[in-house]
């Protein structure tokens, strides 16, 4: 994840020359107790989790005794924060403290530059802070290239009444964390409280850095394995939709989950947006209607059909929603049937069993529309398709109207995939694509090879659909995943084409949930 | 009259070689624009549908004299030394398309933008079309849709989104209200032309009557536009639509600039700036084009 927990963070301003106190994370109460004997019993307990005044929410403890670290992780493991479960402590030793301080690099969207933000105060949240005490808080811009200097630290921490050797010791603390956010490319690095022991010692004694998601291929070092900024720890159904997208360049796809507990009945949708502006819209539009949305979802940027159907597959792994809502901007550039086969594929396997509005306006969308309407029928449950000239809150209040129509989801099995009586396969980029030969021989309309997008496939002698491109231009991205291969020829021709496109860990998922 | 691109702006396509490049720089003529050359490092003596290649920037100005306008179609870790080597060759606008850009090599771009005294777009942005003159980037998709959609008017389009740059130019003309330009600004945090700039400049377009504004949660583009409106800077009429009522804080939304962090950025608190500050604010997208066409009548 693009934020570091606080143990991580910690390491990286400790090898920066940024002193922190000794401290070991633990999983369990046994580890938190055990960490507490090695730190010689006084401890801090504190619960790993993305939020703000953490001691007002009972994560932070102050203990005395091995056994009482094992209370309190035991007390901290049983939170939740946000509706997500607290999994980590970090015990750490527990300092005399003299003075608590701010000290944070800020990138400034008006400036377009690295800030330097440091208060006299610390403990509470910077903004409080600033606003009950803006005469402790300073702030400096400093140049994305020089870096932050020394004698402009200094003077911050003058600014805001800090004298003597602390005023240097916090001067050269702030410059190291610039340094530190530099390097790692953070869109934000805190330390709140920045603390002076009795003996004139400065030490960070909790620590937010945030990466910046686009820069974290560069960072391995990091091991940042989902490179998403969440308000809370990436869940597994996150992890999933990450790593379909983590190799995948060829348009965005963009998933997180507002929510994980609920049930049938309590009006949260599966939400596929396209684009971030028109998701936000169409999230809007759906809380207007009464609705929640179990995920956010972004499939833009043209991404190929592939990449929307896994990420309907992921959207439908979400077990106890009411129904599907899929809209964008409404006008989109990117052409439209693509997004469409994506979702027929994945409605049929599914088979989905709530009722769907899906708004597929811009390019190509006469054609996304009949594509998908094309699978209504098929389905049994209500799937409505609509154009640019439907508004969205139009589409959100249809969807409440089919859901007031809607009685008890029908209960159907994954339609049977008989094995191929004569296969002929190739891989495409991220899967592979087979042929029943058997059922092309008789197939009339050979609707494969016409609504090829790349125009790859042709018919040989005997007249069955097989590539004109080698099997390895194929894979290589000759295929474009468009799923015309399998869709077109299932709505109009003998059904004999089928793509496989693996979702790792998707099946697991879905056993674990009771879906399978 | 328009802002940032007309029939006369002379255009340089970066990354004019590979797939996106070609493509775009196709929608781009087809639309009208003046696209005069490409660069692709390494492609130099090259033509793409007929438009000389370069190796360098600076060697493509020497050729033909300087560009008012680059577009740069390159991945996005490429992307912070092809702006920086636009913006040497002292290209008066930089358009930034790719997405993900690092935000580290976009203040590196801005600093080096500063000191020219160029301005660059975007980063992750699908550039800026004055309707019937010429497009910079990939608004409408392509060239005939691009037409069909927008249609000539007064009314100035600025939006945080992509997507919504299109709708919003779409239902507005269908509503009868004509566009001067649409630019959407981009969708990160920082960018080189923000809401603020776009509609200062909109304020200095004769061509331009009135501002149409999509924003969204994150950042302080709106607040800014409210404070230019409030103290007299901009007098142009504005209406908007902000996005993000139903996001929740703490958490990116697609994005890199879509996000409320420690109470600022919110929705609430940019609707209640811009009504402070005699902005119309719809609440629902759909209620846009009426509350546009009223403005352009009043």
């Amino acid at each position: 994840m693009a934020r570091l927990p606080e143990s991580q963070g910690k390491r990286i301003l400790a090898a920066a020359g940024i002193a922190v106190p000794r401290g070991e994370v633990a999983r369990t109460p046994a580890e938190a107790q055990a960490a507490a004997e090695r730190l010689g019993g006084a401890a801090v307990v504190k619960g790993q989790a993305w939020t703000t005044s953490r001691a007002g929410q009972g994560l932070i403890r102050f203990v005395s005794t091995p056994a009482e670290a094992e209370a309190a992780a035991t007390a901290i493991l049983g939170l939740s924060v946000r509706n997500f479960p607290v999994t980590e402590v970090l015990v750490e030793e527990r300092l005399a403290i003299a003075s608590e301080h701010y000290a944070g690099i800020i990138l400034d969207d008006r400036r377009g530059c690295p800030v330097a933000l440091v208060s006299s105060r610390g403990g509470s949240g910077i903004e409080e802070i600033a606003r009950a005490h803006p005469e402790s808080v300073a702030e400096l811009p400093f140049d994305v290239v020089e870096g932050l200097a020394d004698h402009a630290a200094r003077e911050l921490w003058r600014r805001v009444g800090v004298r003597g050797q602390a005023q240097q010791r916090l001067a050269a603390a702030v410059v190291r964390l610039a340094e530190v956010a530099r390097r790692v490319e953070a869109r934000a690095a805190e330390v709140n409280p920045l603390v002076v022991t009795p003996e004139g010692m400065v030490v960070a004694l909790d620590c937010r850095i945030t990466v910046d998601d686009a820069a974290v291929f560069r960072h391995a070092e990091l091991g940042i394995d989902v490179a998403r900024e969440l308000d809370h720890p990436p869940t597994r159904l996150e992890r999933i939709a990450w790593e379909v997208e983590r190799d995948d360049y060829r348009g965005t796809f963009y998933f997180l989950q507002m929510r994980e507990q609920f049930a049938r009945g309590d009006r949260v949708v599966a939400f596929h947006g396209a684009g971030g502006g028109g998701s936000m819209m169409a999230m809007d539009a759906l809380q207007r209607q009464g609705f929640s949305v179990a995920n956010f979802c972004d499939t833009s940027g043209n991404p190929p059909a592939s990449k929307v159907y896994r990420a309907a597959r992921i959207l439908l792994s979400q077990p106890g929603v009411d129904a599907y809502f899929g809209s964008g901007s409404g006008v989109a550039s990117q052409e439209q049937f693509h997004s469409a086969r994506g979702l027929v594929k994945a409605f049929l396997e599914e088979p989905l069993a709530v009722p769907a509005v899906v708004r597929l306006g811009g390019n190509g969308e006469e054609k996304a529309i009949e594509i998908l309407q094309g699978c209504a029928a098929e389905l049994g449950v209500p799937v409505e398709c609509y154009g640019k000239d439907t508004p969205v809150d139009a589409c959100a209040a249809r969807l409440a109207e089919l859901l007031a129509g809607f009685g008890p989801s029908p209960v159907r099995a994954r339609p049977p995939r008989p094995a191929p009586a004569r296969p002929y396969t190739f891989k495409s980029p991220t899967g592979e694509i087979t042929y029943d030969h058997a059922v092309c021989a008789s197939c009339a309309s050979k609707a494969c090879v016409a609504a090829c997008v790349p125009q790859i496939l042709e018919l040989s002698g005997d007249g069955l659909p097989v590539l004109k491109v080698t099997a390895e231009e194929a894979a290589r991205g000759r295929c474009t995943e468009c799923l015309a291969c399998e869709v077109d020829c299932r709505a109009h021709g003998g059904g004999g084409g089928r793509v496989e496109l693996p979702i790792a860990g998707l099946d697991d998922y879905r056993r674990s949930r009771g879906m399978e | 009259m328009a802002i940032l691109v007309d029939e006369t702006t002379r255009v340089l396509v970066q990354g004019i070689t590979g797939r996106e490049g070609r493509a775009r720089a196709a929608l781009m003529r087809e639309y009208g624009t003046r696209l005069i050359a490409g660069c692709t490092p390494g492609r130099g003596g090259a033509t793409v549908d007929g438009v000389p290649v370069y190796d360098t920037v600076a060697e493509a100005v020497e050729a033909h004299g300087g560009f008012d306008a680059s577009v740069v179609y390159v991945p996005a870790p490429l992307v912070k030394d092809a702006a920086l080597e636009s913006i040497a060759a002292g290209v008066r606008l930089t358009v930034l398309v790719g997405d993900r850009v690092p935000v580290w090599d976009v203040m590196a771009i801005a600093r080096a933008a500063r000191a020219a005294g160029v301005d660059f777009l975007g980063p992750n942005t699908l550039g800026v079309l004055s309707v019937g003159k010429g497009v910079l980037g990939m608004i409408g998709g392509r060239a005939e849709s691009a037409r069909a959609w927008f249609k000539p008017g007064t009314m100035g389009v600025a939006s945080r989104s992509g997507g919504m740059t299109s709708s919003t130019g779409y239902y507005l003309s269908r509503a009868g209200v004509g566009l001067s330009t649409l630019v959407h600004v981009g969708g990160d945090s920082i960018i080189g032309l923000p809401m603020p700039e776009v509609v200062t400049r909109f304020q200095a377009d004769p061509g331009t009557e009135a501002i149409a504004l999509f924003g969204e949660i994150g950042g302080s583009q709106e607040e800014r536009v409210a404070e230019l409106l409030a103290s007299g800077a901009v007098t142009k009429p504005v209406v908007a639509y902000i996005g993000g009522r139903a996001a929740t804080s703490g958490v990116r939304f697609s994005h890199a600039g879509a996000i409320v962090e420690g109470g600022r950025g919110t929705h609430e608190g940019k609707v209640a700036a811009l009504r402070a500050a005699g902005a119309v604010v719809v609440d629902t997208f759909d209620e846009l084009p009426a509350a546009a066409a009223e403005l352009v009548r009043s």
